[in-house]
């Protein structure tokens, strides 16, 4: 999917997490904070990248900043930013594939 | 050397005749002589006590590079004390100090500074939080902090092993002799037990008050004669952050299913019977045990002979309604406490080595029946951690945790499974405080566990019709909901010995080492960490 402008998804809440999508020439680039940072920083960046390259993102400046959410929170966060960003039309298939 | 909880302790920290912890009960039958202070004889009757200024009192003490100075926590946020003492020492050119205090809280912030300078380079504490905390975990103190139970500190001041040179005690009231009480001023808090020792044992007292009454102050917390000076200041403290209002009672459906499952714990024991002592924390669900333990009470027509440690207005309330006959109080948390100590009959002050000096030869926690407490974290072989954060930054107090547990015959320990992501039951917690061989039972949200080396107490329960789960059931349970945590990662530097309540080697806290994530896989070509 391509991004095509700059989306946000989420909250700064406590157990949230804010995901902010903008257009990249090329590759992802990730920047990542999180209260929880020591303890699960590896696992929150294999779920975020994970969750956009079933969405086939290729390109993408990706802003993560985590509140303690868990990783179903984390993935429908992202997934919200990437729709937002590639400007979807129609039923957003939650959970699916977009490949 | 690995220690009865098996963390490895450093040789190099077990030099003169420094052990490492060897069970609950490792020191029972030690002969040890207690310390006496150097003291002046104030003789002349004339003599005034009273000094113009902390200034004054801090020249007079003689206090010098290297000393250790002492307080109390009893002002809680509230203390200007330290505050003001620290400020003087500094402004005359003294460094090198070491700061003994029963705890140390967010109002002492500006301590932070004073690491960093060099002029405190040493802290002996329960309590070490905020900037304190996050200068000692990044390795700010030339020296190495040491935390003690509140048992443990007054331990280490009766054995000798905490020498304290200067005794600056806060003092709601006092008379121009010294004789000092928690009650009766403007910034009361009630008791001044953590004080006691203190004044027994340093060469040098003195007592800072804002309220300067006729002599004598009657019943003193802190004697006259062993008080050398008496500072009357403006403000001792903030009378609100002293003593809260009311503490708020939890209305977290998840906190009451939790305190109603202790007090249903706590029924399905043995010990549950006319006459039995309790102990209980002031946060959240252990505070609210409190509401369903009268009712049971009540229903099986039973009193508590006494209630005991740090007191809040539930207390009070059983205690006015004749349900506990007395209180024995060490510290008091809510105005209601502080209005009623000394008042209310039945309601008394006991020191801290009263309260929970395992050396001493009778210490109240050993007479405990239950006793209710907190977790940031417990792990599989039931060792609690009260005392770092999940970043392994230094942020709580292990306070009369390890005593009362240490003491009570069912000690509970009440925390939801997890807190955001941060799992409460762990495979191994960061820092032990307090011991796996003191805790008895496990309630959480997610279900009760009970340690393996009380099998009479999980047949009480199982026969009341409480039923249980392991506790590694539980950290199953609380990793598959949040993920299996990585280790927290630390540098080499050894910045906190925390040590058992007699003082032998529980564990140590290390320098937090800088967080850096090993970065290589392809696709990504920058990953930051903010």
């Amino acid at each position: 999917m391509d991004i095509k402008r700059g989306a946000v998804s989420g909250t700064l809440e406590s157990s949230d997490v804010q995901v902010t999508i903008e257009p990249a020439a090329n590759g992802i680039w990730l920047e990542l904070s999180s209260s929880v940072m020591n303890q699960y920083s590896r696992q929150i960046r294999q779920v975020v990248l994970n969750t956009l390259s079933n969405l086939g993102v290729e390109r993408a400046n990706v802003t993560v900043v985590d509140r303690g959410a868990l990783d179903s929170t984390i993935k429908a966060r992202v997934e919200c930013a990437v729709f937002r960003a590639s400007e979807w039309e129609g039923a957003i298939p939650w959970q699916g594939l977009v490949k | 050397m690995k220690n009865a909880v098996g963390r490895d302790i450093p040789d190099f920290l077990l030099q003169g005749g420094r052990e490492v912890f060897q069970g609950n009960n490792y020191k029972d039958g030690a002969i040890y002589t207690k310390p006496g202070p150097t003291v002046r004889a104030a003789v002349k009757p004339e003599e005034s006590k009273i000094l113009p200024s902390i200034r004054d009192a801090i020249e007079l003490c003689g206090l010098k590079d290297g000393m250790t100075v002492s307080f109390h926590h009893h002002f809680r946020d509230g203390d200007y004390v330290v505050n003001m003492v620290v400020r003087e020492i500094e402004s005359l050119g003294i460094k090198d100090i070491t700061i003994a205090a029963s705890s140390l809280g967010d109002a002492h912030d500006p301590l932070a500074a004073m690491i960093e300078s060099g002029v405190v380079t040493g802290i002996q504490t329960s309590g070490i939080r905020g900037k304190i905390g996050d200068a000692v975990s990044n390795g700010k103190l030339k020296g190495r902090a040491i935390l003690r139970s509140h048992g443990g500190r007054v331990r280490a001041i009766e054995q000798g092993e905490l020498h304290i040179d200067v005794a600056f005690i806060g003092a709601p009231t006092s008379d121009e002799y010294g004789n000092a009480r928690g009650k009766g001023g403007k910034s009361d808090c009630g008791v001044l037990s953590y004080s006691v020792a203190d004044a027994k044992y340093a060469d040098h007292v003195v007592v800072i008050t804002d309220t300067l009454v006729p002599f004598p102050n009657l019943p003193p917390s802190i004697d006259g004669v062993d008080v050398d000076y008496v500072v009357v200041v403006d403000e001792i403290g903030d009378p609100k952050k002293i003593a809260s209002q009311a503490l708020r009672m939890t209305q977290d459906p998840r906190n009451l299913m939790m305190a109603e499952n202790c007090a249903r714990v706590m029924a399905a024991t043995p010990y549950f019977k006319d006459g039995f002592s309790f102990q209980t924390g002031a946060g959240g669900p252990s505070l609210a045990v409190n509401r369903f333990l009268e009712s049971i009470m009540t229903e099986r027509g039973i009193k508590m002979r006494w209630a005991l440690g740090g007191i809040t207005k539930p207390t009070v309330d059983l205690l006015n309604k004749g349900l506990i006959n007395c209180v024995a109080d060490t510290q008091d948390f809510d105005v209601a406490s502080v209005q009623s100590v000394h008042s209310t009959p039945g309601h008394y002050e006991i020191s801290t080595s009263q309260y929970a000096n395992p050396v001493n030869k009778g210490a109240f926690v050993n007479k405990l029946d239950f006793v209710i407490l907190a977790a940031l974290e417990i792990d599989v072989d039931f060792n609690v951690n009260v005392v770092t954060g999940s970043d392994g930054v230094l942020r709580g107090a292990p306070g009369g945790h390890p005593d009362a547990a240490g003491g009570a015959k069912c000690t509970i320990i009440v925390a939801p499974l997890v807190r955001g992501r941060i799992p409460t039951v762990c495979d191994r917690v960061v820092t032990v405080t307090t011991p796996g061989e003191s805790i008895d039972v496990l309630v959480t949200d997610y279900g009760i566990a009970v340690n393996p080396s009380r099998p009479d107490l999980a047949d009480a329960l199982v026969s009341a019709g409480i039923p249980l789960v392991t506790i590694r059931d539980l950290k199953m349970k609380a990793y598959s909901i949040v993920g299996t945590p990585d280790d927290v990662e630390f540098d080499d530097r050894i910045v906190a010995v925390m040590e058992a309540r007699d003082g032998t080697i529980l564990d140590v806290v290390r320098q937090v080492k800088k967080f850096d994530l090993d970065i290589s896989d392809a696709g990504v070509f920058d990953f930051k960490i903010v």
